[in-house]
């Protein structure tokens, strides 16, 4: 039997307020984190904090130059390795769609998104830091490049697809060789969109301090050094966030200001890419 | 002039073969290196498996002195967090992909909502553990206060709650993508049939795309198991396990991620390193198969 429909009508509406309610109530903690961090942070945030190396615990001011610095290093030799290699592997994926290659590589990519980025540190570990006897910025730039593949070869793959057949079509009827229509016309069409995905991979791995902790591991000094150790914007965070000492704090706070600011940007920047693509990441 | 141009098609020849071998080779560079991990791991950890055989799952001393290793305690902390923040999670993951999926699909209200959620997965990890450590502890501190439980404040509850929201966004974008796909004469029949809106998408929406939400949930549970930092920041690190269930649960605790990533910059001896590499092992391989199993079905569910 069925019920009355006033009570299924009233039903439906207290569902929709639950689920109204559920789906807006994950607005508050991101909300308290982003405020908290920059009430804490932009405080911080100076000239000296932008130029100077960290302070002994005691001594006020310092900042967070080798950190930045670092930083931006790895992130760039990061982005050497993977933006040709994953641009490269993106276009093969999309270019033969029924190889066994392409099944066997997509399913490398799949299970490369799914490692645990603890696991891509000790994985570089024992690869690089071992033979060559201590932490360096390769090490971590490698551990954050391998992170960074998987996310450019997706885009990469699914932009391409994405684009008419009729375009490599009437390119190759001119008379045009295969890898120039590829990067001469189908490379350039999906610009937008491969760059959407360099960019989120920036963001997700400037945040990525698993990777770091056996690699590129820290320095309290400013070091431009590659084959040496290397300080980075997260790893500084967790050292100070974990110290006992408030002027470490309070330089964690701006650290972690920084990085949301980094992060945020380069978010937004995927955004406005997308936009034009309507492509799922 | 004749032979120009055949020299000229020549080199393109050439310049076409070595474009595409360089493809061919940088797919192949990343089979390989997918391989590489597994095998490094698997060697690394051959110490640690020859000398504590299977029992290193279950067995519980963590000892690096008396070079004792069981996993347990690890294997327990992280199955605790993962599970808690995934069943904290799914209400709010499901809602939203029922709210951005079928009730309000289009619009700036749902802009804005999208927005938020792509906001949170971005956020880096170390930034949830450090706000975790200084404003959720206290919090969680005052609560254990309340109920009678030693008041560590850090520890497997505080984890759980900042995992469940690191979480939410993987498996709610996924629900919407799944939830819009619900072909539309389903729905109308069964609002020609007079039923209610809660109706169709009790009867119509969630069966259509139960294991789409499901594998959404898997890759969640992905996410949640090998996530590090905010993790090793408000677990407590201990590793010695306590008697009442909620004890553990409230109390600090270890897992697999985070035992590694406080104790191997301090391994000292080779079967130290090759237990901890071991966790790594089990951790990959455990989420390797969690993330396969997801995508598989959500890549069955979006071509029908």
């Amino acid at each position: 039997m069925e019920q009355h429909i006033g009570i299924r009508n009233t039903k439906s509406i207290i569902f929709k307020s639950v689920i109204v309610f559920f789906a807006f109530a994950i607005t508050l903690p991101l909300m308290l984190v982003l405020l908290y961090i920059i009430k804490q942070g932009i405080t911080q945030v100076n000239w000296t904090f932008l130029t100077h190396v960290p302070a002994p615990p005691g001594e006020k001011g310092g900042g967070i130059a080798n950190a930045l610095m670092g930083s931006v290093i790895m992130v760039a030799m990061a982005s050497i390795v993977a933006v040709p290699i994953g641009i490269a592997c993106g276009i093969y994926l999309s270019e033969n769609p029924r190889t066994k290659l392409t099944y066997y590589a997509g399913l490398a990519v799949d299970i490369l998104q799914g490692v645990p980025s603890i696991v891509v540190g000790i994985v570089i570990y024992v690869w690089i830091v071992k033979p060559f006897g201590g932490f360096s910025a390769i090490a971590g730039s490698i551990a954050l490049a391998l992170m960074m593949m998987p996310i450019i070869i997706r885009s990469t793959e699914q932009t391409l697809k994405l684009l008419p057949d009729s375009l490599k079509e009437a390119a190759l009827s001119l008379g045009v060789p295969y890898h120039r229509v590829i990067l001469k016309v189908i490379v350039p069409c999906g610009f937008a969109g491969i760059l959407s995905g360099i960019t989120l991979s920036i963001a997700r791995i400037i945040g990525e301090t698993a990777p770091l902790l056996f690699t590129a591991l820290g320095n309290n000094y400013f070091s431009l050094n590659i084959t040496g150790q290397m300080e980075s914007l997260p790893h500084v965070i967790f050292n100070y966030a974990t110290s006992p000492y408030d002027d470490w704090h309070d330089l964690a706070w701006g650290a972690s200001f920084i990085l949301l600011l980094f992060v945020l940007t380069l978010n937004i920047a995927t955004k406005l890419l997308t936009r034009k693509w309507k492509i799922q990441l | 002039m004749e032979n120009k141009r055949l020299e000229l098609s020549n080199d393109q020849l050439k310049w076409e073969t070595i474009f595409k071998r360089i493809l061919i080779a940088t797919c192949i560079l990343l089979l390989l290196v997918v391989l590489g991990v597994f095998a490094t791991l698997v060697i690394q950890s051959m110490p640690s498996i020859k000398s504590s055989g299977i029992g290193y799952l279950w067995s519980k001393t963590w000892d690096p002195v008396q070079n004792v290793y069981g996993a347990w305690p690890f294997l327990l902390g992280t199955l605790l967090t993962s599970f808690t923040a995934l069943i904290i999670s799914i209400p709010f993951s499901y809602a939203i992909a029922i709210y951005l999926g079928e009730y309000n699909p289009k619009g700036w209200l749902s802009d804005l909502l999208k927005n938020t959620i792509e906001l949170i997965a971005a956020v880096p990890s170390i930034i949830y553990g450090f706000w975790g450590i200084f404003v959720l502890v206290p919090v969680v501190r005052a609560f254990e206060l309340k109920i009678g439980v030693a008041p560590y404040g850090v520890g497997i509850c505080t984890s759980s709650l900042v995992l469940a929201v690191m979480i939410i966004p993987y498996s709610a974008s996924l629900g919407i993508t799944l939830i819009r796909m619900v072909p539309s004469p389903l729905k109308e029949g069964a609002y020609a049939l007079g039923a209610t809106r809660f109706e169709v998408i009790r009867r119509v929406v969630l069966p259509f795309t139960r294991t789409g939400l499901f594998a959404g949930v898997l890759l969640s549970l992905g996410r949640a198991l090998g996530e590090t930092m905010a993790v090793t920041m408000l677990i407590g690190n201990t590793t010695a396990i306590a008697s009442s269930f909620k004890e553990i649960f409230f109390g600090p605790g270890n897992t697999m991620a985070s035992v590694i990533a406080n104790e191997f910059n301090e391994a000292d001896h080779t079967l130290y390193v090759s237990a901890l590499i071991e966790l790594g092992l089990v951790l990959f391989v455990v989420t390797v198969i969690v993330n396969l199993i997801g995508k598989r079905i959500i890549s069955k569910a979006t071509n029908n």
